[in-house]
């Protein structure tokens, strides 16, 4: 490969897989903290897609 | 609006909800991924700049991309519903555009199956290189029998019956709930795809002829950075990628859980979706240059690098050139149909919740109802011989046209309309491990729309200019601007027509105190 091309290619996998990475630690270091109370799944969930069928 | 303000006294029936984090990921990026990684991606990137594209990709991927879609996200997940339900809840008036929405995946979804069909037929293909000596004119003659721009009646079989079953087979899976179809589905076909697709570009590169090709998609031309085109292509490009402001994440995000970390789930999507599209173009572009080294001509000389013609005319011609040529068909078009299948279902369920939420009907009545409707008119326009130029056409104007207008009149309405904007972002903040920070209100509210608006006006002046590929103008003038016409319409009666469940007796959670938002 030509230098000018394989710089760009390494950029591209930096940027991009490497944002992709970035994302993925930063999800699994920063959870959120533990819950205080029940999840219900909405505090009005009117009008919520049908789970009924 | 016309609309009943009394609510109907009905059992509110229990939102469903992805089973964590991990099962929304990965749905997410199963309708993120799908037929345009793999066929629009390489191609716009190689004939705007090259290497050089990746710099307004990655801006446009951070100002464009990935704000809508946590725009999308904060806009499901506070409001709890699918796009008329969110809209709705942002103010009456606002309810035709969650309906716009829903129209426009109607559409897009009855002419997706049909292109998921072909590549699922092409898996098969592959393992004897059906398409013989000539791809192109197996595809538009034998396989398609294309009659040409026209409103057909005559059915082709070898697309009718597979079409039938594949709407079958989605349609279980939309009834089946998010959690035991949805979500099921993807944690199923995003790994296939994954393997299938890397193993695909892992032969690509070892091909005699991958470097060149590897050269003509990372090597920078600089002078195109100075075209306006070419960022045009860009914004375009991660826009249509991301399957933003058309519903699918609003909807999607509506399923999570209350307490779920949106923002930092949105970057991992959207750089997810990104990722994909690089490898893709790494494999794509290997296999070019096998193709152009075979021939004896440069890239440059070659046709066909983006779309149906890239997908079912010059790959086919490379399978049959290659050592190993059917298994490398099977992994090709195999990833394509996995890919578009996850993208399929969640624009299905766009439309599904819709009409469950506002007509209150059941998983299973909205999938054989509003469904079946769709498989209907899916059937009848695209497993004709005159498929082909009404697909062509109905995806020109739906997505440059009514997806852009659409992300517009979103971005205008949380903006000015609503003025939800520093609702969201506290939302996005009070739910989340990580900040969003003023800048995401400065590029919603004029960045976005201001680009979105230039691409707007760029595809308008095309269409307007002459007709759609030199297709009659009667022609367009119905399958083109018809459709548009049609969502718009749709949009107004599903408004007029009262909820049959409550809708505004609505309360989104308590956000903190004004200054602890801010910070």
């Amino acid at each position: 490969m030509t230098l000018p091309a394989i710089i760009f290619m390494v950029l591209a996998i930096a940027i991009i897989w490497g944002g992709l990475a970035v994302a993925i630690v930063f999800l699994a270091r920063h959870p959120l903290p533990p819950e205080e109370a029940p999840d219900t799944g909405g505090s009005r969930p009117v009008g919520g897609a049908a789970g009924a069928a | 609006m016309g609309v009943s303000m009394a609510q109907p006294e009905t059992t509110t029936p229990v939102r469903e909800q992805w089973s964590g984090q991990y099962g929304f990921i990965l749905a997410a990026i199963g309708s993120a991924v799908g037929l345009g990684n793999i066929w629009r991606f390489p191609g716009v990137a190689y004939e705007n700049g090259g290497g050089a594209f990746l710099l307004p990709y990655v801006i446009a991927l951070l100002t464009a991309g990935i704000p809508i879609l946590l725009l999308d996200y904060s806009l499901g997940h506070r409001f709890r519903g699918a796009a008329p339900t969110v809209f709705r809840r942002l103010g009456r008036r606002f309810e035709p555009l969650g309906w716009f929405q829903v129209a426009i995946s109607f559409v897009i979804a009855t002419y997706y199956t049909v292109i998921v069909v072909w590549a699922i037929r092409y898996v098969g293909f592959s393992v004897d290189l059906a398409w013989g000596d000539d791809p192109g004119s197996f595809l538009v003659n034998d396989f398609l029998r294309a009659s040409g721009p026209g409103f057909e009646l005559d059915f082709v079989g070898g697309i009718f019956w597979p079409m039938l079953v594949l709407w079958v087979a989605v349609l279980v899976v939309m009834a089946l709930g998010v959690r035991s179809g949805l979500e099921l589905l993807n944690k199923i076909c995003i790994p296939l795809l994954v393997v299938t697709f890397a193993a695909m570009v892992v032969r690509a590169l070892f091909l005699p002829g991958a470097i060149a090709g590897l050269n003509a998609f990372f090597t920078p031309d600089w002078d195109a950075l100075t075209d306006a085109n070419v960022w045009i292509a860009a914004y375009g490009h991660i826009f249509f990628s991301l399957s933003i402001a058309f519903g699918i994440m609003v909807t999607y995000s509506s399923y999570m859980a209350r307490r779920s970390n949106v923002a930092p789930t949105g970057f991992v999507v959207g750089f997810a979706n990104s990722s994909f599209e690089v490898l893709a173009g790494i494999g794509v572009f290997a296999t070019l240059g096998f193709m152009a080294a075979q021939q004896s001509i440069a890239i440059d000389d070659l046709e066909g690098l983006t779309g149906v013609g890239l997908s079912f005319s010059t790959f086919p011609q490379i399978v049959s050139m290659m050592p190993g040529g059917p298994l490398f068909g099977v992994l090709f078009f195999l990833s394509l149909s996995l890919a578009g299948i996850t993208s399929l279902i969640s624009i299905l369920q766009v439309v599904s919740a819709a009409f469950q939420e506002k007509f209150g009907l059941s998983r299973v009545q909205a999938s054989v109802y509003v469904g079946g409707l769709c498989a209907v008119i899916s059937l009848f326009l695209y497993s004709s011989t005159s498929g082909l130029s009404i697909l062509d056409t109905v995806d020109k104007f739906t997505t440059e046209v009514g997806v852009v207008a659409s992300a517009i009149a979103t971005c205008i309405v949380v903006t000015v309309g609503a003025r939800k904007l520093p609702e969201l972002r506290s939302h996005l903040n009070t739910v989340s491990t990580a900040h969003i920070g003023r800048w995401w209100s400065v590029l919603i509210g004029a960045v976005v729309p201001l680009a979105l608006l230039g691409m707007l006006a760029s595809s308008l002046s095309d269409l307007l200019a002459e007709p759609h590929e030199g297709y009659p103008a009667t022609f367009v003038a119905i399958a083109g601007w018809g459709v548009l016409v049609l969502m718009i319409l749709a949009a107004v009666v599903y408004t007029l027509v009262p909820w049959q469940r409550p809708v505004d007796d609505f309360t989104p959670v308590a956000l903190p105190a004004k200054q602890e938002v801010r910070r």
